[in-house]
């Protein structure tokens, strides 16, 4: 017991995290191969992890960096088409499907991030409201940019075209006989082979958790939270801004781009207005509702906000309206000091917590 | 003042650049020499023409009323805002150019009039924040846990956990810093600052809000501080039993401009300044 009152809270919660998502992995994959699930609860299990590993890489800069980013669809959107690419084109140099997708995820993962590091250097300057107008209007472009490329492959490799003009066509990409267009500008996405499961959207949603919760607990994440609590003092104290801001905006796109691989070969097709504004406010709806920050309660936010109108889909017209709803309630339990004080009794350990 | 301790204080001696050291401090170079710094926000000059040197053991006190330009002069040194004219010359180095961390990283480490504390980070961890470019690795390094983590977390552990002491602090260590009573937040400040190696030390106005008993603490604790962490001191202070107490050389700071120097005596006796603090004698 002595042994166990020496392991800092944070740990505990961190761990309390892993231990949740395992089981509830594992009682979910029970339930899949015992055929309890429905065809329609089975398509959700990957978009449900992908969109877990989207809210907990904006609360990394939400939350824990505090900046307000409207702009994380972006990043997905970078990830799902540099991901397909990627997966496709590399199905005769990686036999192995899981490889592939592993690869696949990597690529999407270097991608976001390079897409991230390159908005950051002007975004990054400018604080508060205007940070959140310029991530959104790079969200948008972003968006727009993949809606004008044309991308195949043939045996000579990849040919990427830029359809700016609005003239181009697939045939513009001059493919070889036996070449395959992957992309096609405004209908996306198509004939995608779908190489994701369940079980990569587990591993990756614990490898995002490692990542970012051993970030927030090193001496990178405490310059992080800093920097978020007062900028004058973190400067003073000798942290350089600059960069822990880029870090943790870097981190993010990549565990975002990460997601996009993996929800963008999910599908058979994929369209890039799947990633426009609502997308990034459904994400951060997810983290505000999870509470900024908490890294548990992200995962908890997307799988519930997530699951929840896609269970309502039988109501038809109701749906958004109790959806809605529901978003309000929880704002207002979250912030009732009574609920607070109820869940501190229950949960020994909760009070002394500061970020987790 | 009879009963003053005699035993941190020097005798002071004159400088070429209208400045004084302490005797002792003479034959090294000064922690810190300013030479014609000044700075005006629009059409307005905030400070203008202050040469200051401290030396490297020195306590020197920066006093003025109200608005006479003494934070305005911190945030110059630590370049929160950027001099319009004049030199800052840190352990001889020159400033031109230099952000406020990298002033930080060239050994001056401050507190704030307002505390600034990150009031969500426990007191730990703010310790630690202030130890970040002394106890280093890479972020690698702490997502992957390597061996070199657990090493120098365990090594800032005892760091902060040591620094902590000094206040008598440790025992609030899991605390959030946000939490703590304005005087502990006051203290917290302080051994962040000093967390950084600093090797002169800026305090603006530390015994704010302290009563008399905290004050006289205090003082014995700035001259703890000098003697234990080897480094300068220059504070800003109201109150003046600190100022008189504690300080070798002072400076008198008025409309930005800087009135007197010199030891407690001189500048007590100083006409300049008593007429600054209590107005012009009305001619009879």
């Amino acid at each position: 017991m002595k042994k166990l009152n020496r392991i800092k809270a944070t740990t505990k919660v961190d761990f309390a995290t892993y231990l949740g998502v395992t089981l509830a992995f594992l009682i979910v994959s029970a339930l899949q191969s015992g055929g309890m699930l429905s065809n329609a609860m089975n398509s959700w299990l990957v978009p449900i992890c992908c969109f877990i590993v989207m809210a907990v890489s904006l609360n990394l800069v939400v939350g824990i960096s505090g900046e307000l980013s409207l702009g994380h669809g972006g990043f997905m959107s970078v990830g799902a088409f540099s991901g397909i690419v990627a997966g496709m084109s590399l199905a005769e140099a990686i036999p192995l499907a899981p490889l592939r997708l592993a690869v696949a995820i990597l690529v999407g993962a270097a991608c976001a991030a390079v897409a991230g590091f390159l908005i950051g250097i002007p975004v990054l300057r400018l604080r508060g409201d205007y940070l959140a107008i310029v991530t959104l209007a790079f969200g948008q472009i972003i968006k727009d940019l993949i809606t004008c490329l044309l991308v195949g492959y043939d045996k000579d490799g990849l040919h990427i075209v830029f359809n700016l003009d609005g003239l181009r066509t697939v045939s513009d990409l001059h493919l070889e006989e036996g070449g395959v267009a992957i992309i096609k500008g405004a209908q996306g996405a198509v004939g995608i082979t779908k190489m994701s499961s369940f079980t990569a959207g587990y591993i990756l949603v614990m490898v995002t958790l490692v990542i970012v919760l051993n970030l927030i607990r090193s001496r990178t994440g405490r310059a992080i939270m800093a920097i978020r609590d007062n900028r004058i003092a973190a400067e003073s104290v000798g942290l350089n801004v600059t960069k822990y801001k880029m870090i943790a905006f870097v981190v993010s796109a990549a565990l975002a781009g990460a997601a996009g691989a993996l929800f963008g070969l999910n599908y058979s097709g994929l369209v890039s207005s799947r990633f426009d504004f609502n997308t990034s406010i459904m994400v951060l709806v997810y983290v505000v509702l999870g509470g900024l920050g908490n890294i548990w309660g992200s995962v908890i936010g997307a799988a519930v906000l997530y699951a929840l109108p896609e269970a309502l889909r039988g109501l038809q017209d109701y749906r958004m309206l109790i959806y809605a709803i529901v978003l309000i309630l929880v704002m207002l339990a979250t912030n009732s000091d009574q609920l607070k004080g109820l869940l501190g009794r229950l949960i020994p350990g909760r009070k002394e917590k500061t970020n987790g | 003042m009879a009963d003053k301790k005699p035993t941190h204080k020097g005798k002071m001696v004159p400088l070429p650049s209208r400045s004084i050291v302490p005797e002792r401090d003479v034959h090294t170079r000064p922690v810190l020499e300013t030479r014609h710094l000044g700075i005006d926000f629009g059409g307005l000059t905030a400070v203008d023409d202050f040469d200051l040197t401290i030396g490297r053991t020195e306590i020197a006190g920066l006093i003025g009323p109200n608005g006479a330009g003494k934070t305005t002069v911190f945030n110059l040194l630590t370049k929160v805002y950027q001099p319009t004219r004049g030199t800052i010359l840190i352990d001889g180095m020159d400033t031109a150019g230099k952000t406020t961390s990298q002033i930080n990283r060239m050994g001056v480490a401050r507190t704030f009039q307002n505390i600034r504390l990150f009031s969500n980070l426990t007191v730990e961890e703010n310790v630690k924040v202030g130890l970040h470019n002394q106890i280093r690795y890479s972020g690698l390094e702490g997502v992957l846990r390597m061996p070199s983590f657990w090493k120098k977390e365990k090594l800032a552990h005892e760091s902060a956990m040591g620094l902590l002491s000094l206040f008598d602090m440790q025992d609030l260590a899991s605390h959030q810093a946000g939490s703590l009573p304005y005087g502990a937040q006051r203290r917290l400040e302080i051994i962040r600052a000093l967390a950084t190696n600093p090797s002169l030390l800026l305090l603006d106005e530390p015994a704010a809000g302290m009563n008399p008993s905290e004050t006289a603490e205090l003082m014995e604790n700035i001259v703890k501080i000098r003697d234990t962490f080897h480094t300068a001191v220059l504070l800003i202070e109201h109150d003046m039993s600190l100022v008189m107490g504690v300080c070798e050389g002072i400076c008198v700071l008025n409309f930005g401009r800087i009135i007197a120097k010199g030891t407690a005596e001189e500048i007590q006796a100083n006409p300049v300044v008593i007429e600054a603090y209590l107005g012009k004698k009305k001619e009879a």
